[in-house]
């Protein structure tokens, strides 16, 4: 039997939340309008008012916001409510130029934390269950928003906080954690310290809800296989309140975005056109029920793909795939969406490093792209033959990541500009 | 006779390999011999220095892909079917030979060569047993 946080919510018919998400987005956007003059000045800019949205319908109307938008208004520019409502803030880690700050009212938090709670509820939690929280806490969303869930459900919570694995081993072990909170990465690096220390049998883990960062599936699958439970992918930005905006359930076939509270878009980056579901694109969000930060539009500049089939978990929110790259590094290469991340998880994956270039061109009237891969000790030999070997399994891996044909150039270590000591990891000769 | 090898990567652009020699060269290491192998887009250097550690080091040191590998150097008799008396012994025992050169200049009539194959030390002493050293 599937259970849910909130299921009367969790399972409403697509129509009803329809209904629900146009009656939300009216009051939302009538509460900017009236309470943050940055907003009304945008809808103003474009000649939109209150009176023009009448449901989800009309959000095509409505101006977005950007990240630029929030560097413009840091720190107060975006608060929708007084300062006495307002009972707390999150941070990204961001520099200071890039730093946003989240304002919450208490709703807002509780809000925050039931998202949260429906994630830990699709993945098997219980008020049984032992919840080892190893996010950071403070200002980062991530231990604050796993820890609130965990008490909405009734779990023991464990507000572990990141770092110090001996003693994130020895509480799992002690007190017999069923449900790990953290990032991936952290997940991976814990998951072989258990093998490594031969811990395996005294641990008792079931699920593991794991975000924050992008990961794949293959680390999924070793974590998984390794540890003998399940490892569930959990979205969220500090924007939007932090982690909880969407989850996944059993199916581990996309994250449920929490309707009720987030209104979804895929647009097309340039157009800035809406694209229908099961398209690529840019996901944009309206926070349909934060009170103090009413963000309408927000470009998350992530990319990715809405899939609104049935789930078999009976949840009936849409779901959103696994994150594909940000939209401000997308290239279009022969008419394929090519993102740097997935060329740099291949060669990773390959043993070079994450110091390359790519190069894109046009000749005859095609495209063409070309990667320049530094020679890394693991992959030389004094052997020719071994060497292209090599470099053939690296053209077969990035084929199969990207659907097109990639030119690879080795060259030598350290060879690869770098500008301010960051590689220039893309240059575009179309555009120049 | 067994010896260490520097293989070095060469990017596929001039003056390359002129900057490998001029580093050895400023570090006073001696070189006997190099060797060049390549494709369309890149290759590789193989080089028997003198102080083959620490040139190695000294060419990692200044970014370049390099290692060592063992290889046997050989005498090669002057004479008609000398190489192929060494090649004959070397396939009759099975071993596989990867690759093959000479090296720089010849004592009393005799060219040495380098073979490299998966294990130098088994090679080295299949020719010993016959007395080639
Ligand atoms: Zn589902």
């Amino acid at each position: 039997m599937e259970r849910y946080y909130q299921k009367e919510i969790e399972t409403m018919p697509r129509e009803e939340i329809k209904k629900l998400q146009s009656e939300k987005l009216v009051k939302q956007v009538k509460h900017a309008w009236d309470n943050v003059p940055y907003y009304r000045a945008k809808m103003e800019a474009v000649n939109v008012t209150p009176d023009d949205i009448r449901g989800i319908e009309d959000l095509h109307k409505l101006p977005f916001i950007t990240k630029d938008d929030l560097r413009e208004c840091y720190p107060y520019g975006m608060l929708a409510r007084p300062l006495k409502d307002v009972v707390r803030i999150q941070s990204t880690s961001g520099t200071t130029g890039r730093r946003v700050v989240k304002f919450y009212t208490q709703d807002d938090i509780d809000i925050w934390e039931e998202n949260c709670a429906r994630a830990i509820v699709a993945a098997g939690g219980t008020e049984e269950d032992v919840v080892q929280v190893c996010y950071g806490y403070g200002l980062f969303t991530g231990g604050a928003g796993l820890h609130g869930g965990a008490h909405k459900v009734g779990a023991m919570t464990l507000p572990m906080s990141s770092g110090n694995t001996d003693r994130q081993l020895q509480f799992m072990e002690d007190l017999q954690t069923t449900i790990l909170a953290c990032t991936p990465s952290y997940a991976a690096y814990l998951t072989e310290q258990i093998v490594e220390r031969g811990l395996k049998d005294k641990i008792h883990l079931k699920a593991g809800i794991f975000g924050a960062e992008a990961w794949s599936e293959e680390m999924r699958h070793d974590m998984e296989d390794t540890l003998g439970f399940k490892a569930y992918d959990i979205y969220g930005l500090t924007e939007l309140g932090g982690p909880g905006v969407s989850f996944e359930c059993k199916e581990q076939n996309g994250m449920h975005i929490n309707e009720d509270h987030f209104l979804a878009e895929i647009i097309d980056p340039n157009t800035l056109e809406q694209l229908p579901n099961g398209t690529y694109g840019e996901l944009v969000f309206t926070a349909l029920s934060d009170s103090a930060f009413p963000l309408i539009r927000y470009r998350t500049r992530d990319v990715c793909i809405l899939n609104d089939e049935p789930c078999s978990c009976g949840r009936t929110h849409i779901r959103m795939g696994k994150l594909k790259g940000r939209s401000d590094d997308m290239l279009i290469v022969k008419g394929v969406n090519v993102f740097p991340s997935q060329i740099e998880t291949v060669l990773i994956d390959k043993g070079y490093k994450a110091n390359y270039q790519i190069v894109v061109d046009r000749q005859k009237h095609s495209d063409t792209i070309d990667v320049m891969v530094e020679m890394t000790p693991e992959n030389f030999s004094d052997n020719l033959g071994e060497i292209e070997k090599k470099e053939k399994e690296l053209v077969a891996a990035l084929k199969a990541m990207l659907g097109i044909l990639v030119k690879v150039h080795l060259v030598a270590p350290k060879s690869i500009e770098r500008s301010e000591g960051k590689a220039v990891r893309v240059i575009d000769k179309r555009k120049i | 006779m067994k010896i260490s090898q520097i293989t070095v990567f060469l990017e596929n652009r001039a003056g390359q390999l002129a900057e490998i020699t001029a580093e050895l060269d400023a570090n006073n290491i001696n070189m006997r011999a190099i060797n060049i192998a390549e494709t369309a887009e890149y290759g590789l250097a193989r080089i028997i220095a003198e102080d083959s550690e620490k040139a190695v080091q000294i060419l990692k040191d200044k970014g370049f892909a390099a290692m060592l590998t063992d290889v046997v150097a050989i005498g090669v008799p002057h004479r008609a079917g000398g190489l192929n008396d060494i090649l004959q012994i070397i396939a009759a025992a099975g071993i596989d030979i990867e690759y093959m050169y000479s090296l720089i200049g010849e004592q009393d009539g005799i060219a040495y060569m380098v073979f490299r194959t998966k294990d130098a030390d088994a090679l080295q002493k299949e020719l010993a047993d016959k007395g080639i050293f």
